[in-house]
């Protein structure tokens, strides 16, 4: 009689600690394949440019770190409307009547007129929009290519016009919330602006672009601050060099990527397609 | 065996709850022992009753009902963050950035163990992301650490008021002193139970500190300036928003024999207030927003980012100037708006000699 009470209470106690331990997991993007139905190719091919990568130190380091970036191909600029509409007329699983709802939320391509029509007045060469982190991986995945990670975008993000790395001129942020600060920008054609110094478009003065590892800084954020955006605040603001306090900027950037979840769909939310590449561009001449 | 098990584990909960009673009675003890209000119960322990019913809020001057002698209740109040042009100064334009389109944002008016579900709704053109830090909320960055709402996305929660006092809220998404300089803040009220007492008029002012410079695209449009903000030099510092909002038509009113009660904010991002009323002394001071009762006061310091609830009496009529008496804010930067008492002149306590 005494063991089986003894063991009763055990028990008890043990499921009570297990309940305790469990702790609410965030909902992070799968990286498996998660589609039903396989992708099928879409034959587009956006001009890449080539970026040699180099060290360089992340925005959000907590521990002042610098990064290897591998060489890699980036699109010159964001996958437009059009391009959009053809994936879809050959992957009818991403269709808006057909999208699973754990893939996109109920705003995905919002304006459409239609599975197969664009939003009136959208211009068939301006960033889509509306589209989910698993679509925009979709679609890379239909072209041959896969998304930035967070790394090579900030890469990128570094140059302005002249220099591959502007992040300490002062002019360099205050530039770039020039552009961030104008709204319903996103509607604008693409190319319309000049090209950063690697040749590459549209960085900043469009849309907000997904990337494949977009949550990735709440890992890498202070733990003592936990995963919210303060943190973000408190644990890049101590531990990054004077000149990136004020880079105000990268803050917003790094704020709107705490914001979103995979299947989220926002206005000024697009993406660019990126890929490996081991070659250099002299032997490549007609990227 | 099992009857000594059973009997061992009754006087277990028994001996527990009474723990629990005693633990209850002495926290009632020492809050009522606290400060000027007194609480029948932590306010921790308070039921808020009922279904959520959507909350009343305000845009400045005014501020909703007050809450009575009603119990713990449970409300939603709905916040939307915008980005928008309207009038900084002089017919000049300026985007701000706002809960519920107004600068200061709406006025929250609950009571101690009211239970508050926050709705936070980002305009679907935003720009950026917007969340919410309510000095008011016990919690992980008083609400900020689970509010942050994509342009078009709303998130919410829920707290439980329980600490009485003036709070200022105010958006924390990064770069917070832009967000908190575009206009960003409001007020949120928690009375204590039994509410503050009955006064004839109560108004609500908040202040802020803004830096500008003329937008790169759009001369006609000034924006926020990040060297300016962190010099912390302000081309303006205004009352509610805009020059002249409490001036002209705008006055905030009273009439002689009428007690004015004043929630007065300060969003910042930097400066300190220093809030004076020209002509009048303030009989009471919630030093800080908070239960510190304070007399024959002149001026209050506001804190970036705090609040004071002031009262006084109307004694004669008269414009009353608001100011921040760190003057050259009033005189050259817009930090000014006046009250006009009306009603018969009272010459023991005023005349003029000729």
């Amino acid at each position: 009689m005494k063991r089986t009470w003894i063991s009763i209470v055990v028990i008890i106690l043990v499921i009570s600690l297990i309940a305790c331990n469990k702790t609410q997991d965030d909902i992070m993007p799968v990286q498996e394949q998660n589609s039903p139905e396989s992708i099928h190719s879409t034959q587009i091919n956006t001009k890449m440019v080539y970026i040699p990568g180099g060290e360089y130190r992340p925005f959000y380091s907590a521990d002042s770190n610098d990064v290897f970036v591998a060489p890699f191909l980036m699109d010159e600029r964001p996958v437009t409307n059009q391009e959009f509409l053809e994936f879809v007329k050959a992957n009818p699983q991403w269709r808006r009547s057909n999208v699973k709802r754990i893939y996109a939320d109920s705003s995905y391509l919002k304006y459409w007129q239609g599975d197969l029509k664009l939003p009136q007045e959208a211009l068939p060469d301006a960033p889509v929009t509306y589209i989910p982190w698993f679509a925009a991986k979709a679609f890379a995945e239909s072209v041959g290519k896969r998304l930035p990670t967070l790394d090579e975008w900030e890469f990128l993000a570094m140059a302005d016009q002249d220099t591959s790395n502007a992040r300490t001129k002062k002019q360099y942020s205050d530039d770039i919330i020039n552009l961030y600060l104008e709204k319903d920008r996103q509607y604008k054609a693409v190319k319309q602006s000049g090209p950063n110094y690697w040749g590459v478009y549209n960085m900043f003065d469009l849309i907000w672009e997904w990337t494949d590892d977009f949550n990735s800084v709440l890992i890498k954020s202070d733990s003592r601050v936990g995963e919210d955006d303060k943190g973000l605040f408190c644990a890049a603001g101590g531990a990054t060099t004077a000149a990136d306090i004020l880079n105000y900027a990268a803050y917003m950037r790094f704020a709107l990527r705490a914001s979103i979840k995979a299947n989220y769909n926002i206005a000024n939310l697009g993406f660019r397609c990126a890929k490996d590449t081991i070659i250099s561009p002299s032997q490549n001449q007609e990227l | 065996m099992k009857k000594h098990l059973i009997i061992l584990a009754g006087a277990a909960m028994l001996f527990g709850m009474t723990s629990c009673k005693q633990v209850s009675k002495s926290g009632a003890k020492s809050s009522s022992n606290n400060g000027t209000y007194s609480q029948s119960m932590p306010s921790v322990d308070m039921v808020a009753e009922g279904e959520p019913q959507e909350a009343e809020v305000t845009a400045a001057p005014n501020v909703p009902a007050p809450v009575g002698d009603r119990g713990p209740k449970k409300w939603i109040v709905n916040l939307e963050t915008t980005e928008t042009q309207a009038e900084i100064a002089d017919g000049k334009m300026y985007t701000f950035w706002t809960f519920n389109h107004t600068v200061p944002g709406s006025f929250i008016r609950v009571r101690v163990g009211d239970e508050v579900t926050l709705n936070l709704k980002n305009a679907e053109n935003s720009v950026l992301p917007h969340n919410i830090d309510l000095h008011a909320v016990t919690g992980p960055g008083g609400g900020a650490a689970v509010t942050t709402s994509a342009p078009g996305q709303t998130t919410s929660f829920t707290f439980k008021a329980l600490n009485p006092g003036l709070y200022v809220y105010h958006c924390a998404a990064p770069p917070v002193p832009m967000h908190i300089g575009n206009g960003m803040y409001g007020l949120i009220l928690v009375e204590p139970e039994g509410g503050l007492p009955k006064v004839d008029r109560e108004y609500y002012v908040m202040q802020g500190d803004f830096y500008t410079k003329v937008s790169a695209t759009n001369p006609n449009l000034l924006e926020f300036d990040n060297d300016k903000a962190v010099a912390e030099q302000p081309d303006y510092v205004l009352f509610n928003g805009k020059k002249g909002s409490l001036l002209g038509n705008n006055m905030i009113e009273a009439n002689v024999g009428e007690t004015v009660r004043i929630f007065v904010g300060n969003g910042g991002p930097n400066l300190t207030s220093s809030f004076h009323v020209i002509g009048e002394i303030f009989d009471n001071v919630y030093l800080e927003g908070g239960s510190t009762i304070s007399h024959n006061i002149q001026t209050t310091m506001i804190p970036a980012g705090g609040a004071a609830i002031v009262e006084f009496k109307c004694e004669v009529p008269g414009e009353f100037v608001l100011v921040d008496h760190s003057l050259s804010r009033a005189f050259n930067k817009g930090a000014i708006g006046k009250l006009v008492v009306r009603g018969d002149k009272n010459h023991t306590v005023f005349q003029e000699n000729k």
